[in-house]
């Protein structure tokens, strides 16, 4: 049963959580991201949701993600929302995370930056969030929704990707989407339930659940960072989400994300009425980054693109990354403490000088 | 042995030979580190209490990350100092569960202070056994919150001048004077060196057996439980395993003096 409601971007995430199954909300106040957890402390207790089994604020942003780690490794469904300063205390948890596996949810309502900046609408968290902000290589599951309504449906999304890839998923959103107020629609309270036959909900017999992060032996912690490598790969492959607009014909496309993309469908709309052939791609995941949609757009005949963002320039390092890379680029990588060989850096560079 | 202590001493040996909750791995600690023997205490009682398959234990980071390793139960590792937060997250969604934490007196006293105060400011139904050797154990020995003027260490060659440094955190004592947590407890757990040559008490260990065993009970019952044990780190504190056990009677355990600081549900008559 759908139900429509005239709401903020911040009580639609609240809400939308909700839908998809909440079971527990730790939160810490920051502005401009503050709605949610007022409106889930509203919705705590109400029998309209009786898996919303948890609302606790904590005293800090650094206790809040460890108290989602704790929760969603029992394999619930754990979420808190932040915006750019908390956001910053967050990584730690989701460095552990990452590697523990531990999927759960954070909404990051990002505002001007760096430091305190200020509570206007910003994009700057771009890099903080699809490349992995904490320590160590791992990579997060980003969502970018781009009005209200997906406000509202994206955290059913993140949760999903998050149990599926055992991964924690972000929705990064800005301070405009979080305050905008749209007509929304509401999908019915979801009945997914995640298999989750690794969660720490006491040993059965001696089979016990372990969630560790330490893999001191070099072959061990080599091994655990492949592991988590293929997942990422496999991620990229399986979940590249974008929305192209009047892209089939286009000599130029405009590439943004969130409210900006809707900004740029209006400069499509524009520049076609002059006759201009343009275009919009809007990534809906900035990790794993639509590079696909990119290339392909690029081999169709696309000859520029333009990425607009509410930053200094960011999601552009992954537009020319997945453009002017045409094989130019190699890698040679190591993990989990082990060093290359000069003997193997030498092989390397001499097939790619071949 | 002491007089009179004979008896519960072999009471709990049998127990130690066949600990379900135990695994056969055998442990790093240093020798003449308490971690072993308050890896066996906490093994012991969940056995007693009947708890494995629903105890979680929570690594923190220090000398206690590998618990998991040795104690057969479910396990997450924590961020540095986060044990508490985390226990909290588990706890909240499963109340069913029991959960634990070993944590240092770097981990809990210093960069996890606020996770302890807090989770103890809520009585989350949490048990956190503080082992208090009053240096940081894992990274080689450099000066910690409970680390006592005067004392050399890595970050402190020329002795811990609290005048400069700040002076130590009691951490018992701090949550026993707030309003929050059920039980509060400070046990001397090293052998200590007896009067008579080459005889030791184990009164520490058998104290500390009692208090595990008290501390889950009142998570149990529903309240936020805490044991600091003050105990030893003769590598760090380049003393002989004997020195230490001295030191830790003659000096810290007047800076730490044992005791039950708290116990709002009296499981200690019970």
């Amino acid at each position: 049963m759908t139900r429509r409601d005239f709401v903020k971007g911040n009580e639609a995430l609240a809400l939308g959580a909700l839908k998809s199954g909440l079971n527990a909300y730790f939160a810490y106040p920051i502005t401009p991201s503050s709605e949610i957890p007022e409106t889930l402390a509203q919705q705590f207790k109400s029998p309209e949701y009786p898996d919303f089994k948890v609302f606790l604020q904590s005293s800090s942003e650094l206790e809040a993600i460890n108290m989602v780690m704790g929760a969603a490794a029992t394999g619930a469904k754990a979420m808190t929302a932040t915006s750019g300063p908390g956001f910053s205390l967050k990584q730690e948890g989701l460095s552990y995370a990452a590697s523990m596996e531990i999927p759960f949810l954070v909404a990051d309502i990002n505002r001007g930056g760096p430091g305190l900046g200020n509570l206007g609408p910003e994009q700057s968290d771009y890099f903080q969030a699809t490349k992995g902000g904490g320590h160590g290589g791992y990579r997060n599951i980003v969502l970018a929704p781009n009005s209200v309504q997906e406000m509202a449906t994206f955290p059913g999304l993140g949760f999903s990707l998050a149990f599926k890839y055992r991964n924690p998923a972000i929705i990064l959103a800005d301070a405009f989407l979080g305050q905008l107020k749209e007509d929304t629609a509401f999908p019915a309270i979801t009945k997914e339930k995640f298999d989750t036959p690794w969660a720490t909900t006491g040993a059965r017999g001696e089979t016990r659940h372990v969630l560790v992060s330490l893999h001191l032996d070099f072959d061990d912690q080599s091994r655990h960072v492949e592991h988590l490598l293929k997942k990422y790969e496999e991620m990229a492959r399986e979940e590249q989400r974008a929305e192209l607009y009047l892209t089939d014909d286009a000599d130029v496309v405009m590439v943004a994300f969130g409210i900006v993309s809707r900004l740029c469908k209006q400069a499509v709309n524009t520049l076609r009425a002059k006759g201009v052939r343009a275009g919009m791609l809007r990534p809906i995941t900035l990790s794993p980054f639509p590079s696909r949609f990119v290339s392909e757009l690029a081999s169709k005949g696309v000859k520029r693109f333009v990425v607009v963002e509410l930053n200094t320039g960011q999601m552009v390092t992954d537009v020319r990354l997945a453009l002017e890379d045409g094989g130019r680029t190699e890698s040679l990588n190591r993990w989990g403490g082990i060093l290359p060989s000069s003997g193997e850096i030498v092989a390397q560079v001499e097939m790619a000088s071949a | 042995m002491m007089p009179g202590q004979e008896e519960s001493a072999n009471e709990y040996e049998v127990r130690l030979g066949k600990l379900s909750a135990l695994t056969s791995k055998p442990t790093h600690y240093c020798s003449g580190c308490e971690h072993g023997i308050l890896t066996k205490l906490i093994a012991n009682a969940i056995d007693e209490l009947e708890i494995r398959e629903k105890s979680v234990v929570i690594d923190s980071v220090g000398c206690s990350v590998f618990a998991h390793e040795y104690i057969n139960v479910d396990a997450i590792q924590a961020p540095h100092g986060r044990a508490p937060a985390v226990m909290a997250g588990i706890k909240r969604v499963r109340p069913d569960l029991v959960v634990f934490a070993v944590q240092g007196d770097g981990d809990a006293v210093a960069i996890g202070l606020q996770e302890l105060i807090y989770a103890a400011s809520r009585n989350e139904p949490i048990t956190i056994f503080l082992v208090n050797n009053a240096i940081y154990g894992m990274t080689g020995g450099q000066m910690a919150p409970t680390t006592p003027e005067g004392m050399v260490t890595t970050t402190t060659p020329e002795g811990r001048d609290t005048a400069y440094t700040g002076t130590v955190i009691d951490a018992s004592k701090m949550l026993a004077g707030m309003d929050g947590p059920s039980y509060v407890k400070r046990v001397f757990l090293p052998v200590a060196p007896l009067r008579t040559r080459d005889l030791y008490s184990a009164a520490g260990p058998l104290e500390g057996a009692r208090s595990v065993v008290n501390a889950f009970k009142v998570q149990l019952a529903g309240g936020f439980s805490f044991v600091e044990f003050v105990s030893t780190c003769s590598i760090n504190w380049k003393m002989s395993v004997l020195d230490s056990k001295k030191y830790a009677a003659e000096v810290l355990s007047k800076i730490y003096p044992p005791g039950l600081y708290k116990d709002k549900l009296g499981i200690e008559r019970k």
